[in-house]
């Protein structure tokens, strides 16, 4: 296959005031792609190109290349993860592409993700978000029978579905307004369904939409183009679900107490 | 207060506040497309319901005063959010997509926007009697000035005027259909089976109540409903 990439280069880290910094759009021809080769496996073969030229190498995120650890990234011809649905950029392949194809590459665009360099994009808001309640820290004692707390199948579905977020941040790059709502509301989910999760639902929600919205993402609008783009299928279930509990948690959260019951701890 | 106003900074907070808005305002335009409807019923039915609601007196600016709030609330609420989706993304996609999101959710400030601006037309032409004071004068014409037959009949017959109304529900028709259906999801109703019935509604809803008004419009200028005599 022979395929005209139009790449995202960027030296600078992007700061507050110059996301773009000198970035700009490099066109590249490559030939002799293999239309069994996964779409990173191309960048590769770039790479080598321009490290051959004695250019800089397309610096761009990748790890497992199994699909399940949300390292890869690319926005494809506008589209996060590239054409396939269901599917991350690391296991999606050149025969998903016509031979002659111009494909334009871009990184995740969100003032929350700044770019690092080319490509790759610092995400460590959401380990921000996740850091801020995305666990259970109440002790739930050591390991009990397997069925003293029983799960309805419903419920463990639901939860499991909502457990398999690999942390990507695609919804955030395919949301018109950047918004990080299938993410988080995945957090929500995961753990809202579970007895041991319930515990601490208030306190998650508040804390997982305030270090959100800390973050500078932008608000839902209800289009569900991140529900399209997740290459894990997450459904947008989990944004109502995330807001139901949001808008729990505000009416029942107690005011400040002025009186301290119990001292300091 | 300070809870409140809290809530209404978060990211969730204000697209409740946008849902429960929304849905007061779609609740004002049923009610107020129920009332338009009597123009069909002539002229008497139509000029009783506006004397009517005149003589609640201290309740119609109660009634006045809370839509306005309302309203306010709405459009700052959808300022201070699509401001806030712009800031997030600094720069653009040079190649942009679009998956699944529909032409009436992108296009949702603008439709917005341009519902404001009628309104303000609105207001000026029927409330205030401004645009057009000789139409506003046949309402203060008949009965203790209560012939509101005659003005939405006169004003209707102009194609130019009619046709503005009947634009501005197409409009209106975009921003409910996506409302509507976005709405349910913000308030967390979110269901396999009830969803896609939301969806059809929704649709229907917005197309029952534009299309409501722009009959009505369209009656008068093709002589369905007949000008005052
Ligand atoms: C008769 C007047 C209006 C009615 C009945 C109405 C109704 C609605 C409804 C039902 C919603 C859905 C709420 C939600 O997203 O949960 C909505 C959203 C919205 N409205 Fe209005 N609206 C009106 C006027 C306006 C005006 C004047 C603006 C001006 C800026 C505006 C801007 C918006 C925006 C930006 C949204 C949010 C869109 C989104 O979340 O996708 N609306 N409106
Ligand atoms: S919800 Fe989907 S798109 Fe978003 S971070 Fe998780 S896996 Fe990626
Ligand atoms: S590299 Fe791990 S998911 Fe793509």
């Amino acid at each position: 296959m022979k395929l005209t990439l139009h790449i995202w280069r960027q030296q600078k880290r992007s700061t507050k005031d110059n996301f773009a910094q000198d970035g700009k759009m490099v066109r590249y021809e490559l030939d002799h792609v293999s239309p069994d080769m996964s779409f990173l496996e191309m960048l590769d073969v770039l790479n080598e190109q321009l490290t051959r030229k004695g250019e800089e190498p397309v610096v761009f995120d990748h790890d497992c290349r199994e699909g399940i650890c949300g390292s890869c990234s690319l926005m494809i011809n506008g589209e996060a993860h590239g054409p396939q649905s269901g599917t991350t950029t690391c296991q999606l392949h050149m025969r998903s592409f016509q031979d002659g194809a111009e494909i334009w590459i871009e990184p995740w665009r969100a003032a929350a993700f700044p770019v690092i360099k080319d490509l790759m994009v610092d995400r460590s808001a959401f380990d921000r978000i996740v850091q801020a309640g995305a666990f259970i820290s109440v002790n739930t004692g050591a390991p009990q029978d397997a069925n003293a707390i029983p799960v309805p199948k419903a419920d463990a579905d639901k939860a499991f579905d909502a457990a398999t977020c690999i942390g990507c941040g695609a919804c955030v790059a395919a949301c018109k307004n950047a918004s990080a709502m299938l993410f988080v509301g995945a957090k929500v989910s995961h753990f809202v369904h579970l007895p041991q999760g319930r515990v601490e639902r208030e306190t998650r929600a508040r804390k997982l939409v305030a270090q959100m919205d800390a973050e500078g993402f932008g608000n839902c609008t209800n289009q569900y183009e991140c529900e399209a783009a997740c290459p894990k299928d997450i459904p947008v279930r989990v944004i109502a679900e995330m807001n139901r509990e949001f808008v729990r948690a505000k009416a029942v959260e107690e005011p400040p107490s002025k009186k301290r019951v119990g001292g300091d701890g | 207060m300070t809870w409140l106003c809290d809530f209404w900074r978060s990211s969730i907070g204000g697209k409740v506040t946008m849902a429960v808005t929304g849905l007061l305002l779609f609740g004002f335009v049923v009610a107020h497309l129920l009332g338009n409807l009597k123009l069909l019923a002539g002229p008497d039915s139509i000029n009783a319901y506006a004397k009517m609601l005149h003589d609640l007196g201290p309740l119609l600016w109660v009634a006045r005063i809370g839509l306005l709030v309302i309203f306010v609330l709405h459009v700052v609420t959808a300022i201070r959010l699509s401001s806030a989706n712009k800031a997030a993304r600094p720069v653009r996609y040079s190649k942009e997509a679009t998956m699944q999101a529909t032409l009436a959710s992108r296009s949702m400030v603008l439709s917005g926007l341009t519902v404001l601006v009628f309104l303000i037309y609105h207001l000026l032409h029927f409330t205030l009697g401004v645009t057009n004071p000789e139409h506003f004068q046949k309402k203060a014409a008949g009965a203790q000035g209560f012939d509101v037959y005659a003005m939405v009949t006169a004003s209707f017959a102009n194609p130019a005027i009619a046709l503005t109304y009947v634009a501005a529900q197409v409009v209106l028709f975009f921003h409910l259909s996506h409302g509507m259906q976005s709405l349910a999801h913000t308030l967390g109703l979110h269901h396999a089976r009830y969803t896609p019935m939301i969806k059809k509604l929704s649709f229907l809803l917005a197309l029952l109540i534009a299309g409501g008004n722009a009959f009505l419009a369209l009656s008068v200028l093709t002589g369905i409903v007949k000008g005052a005599a």
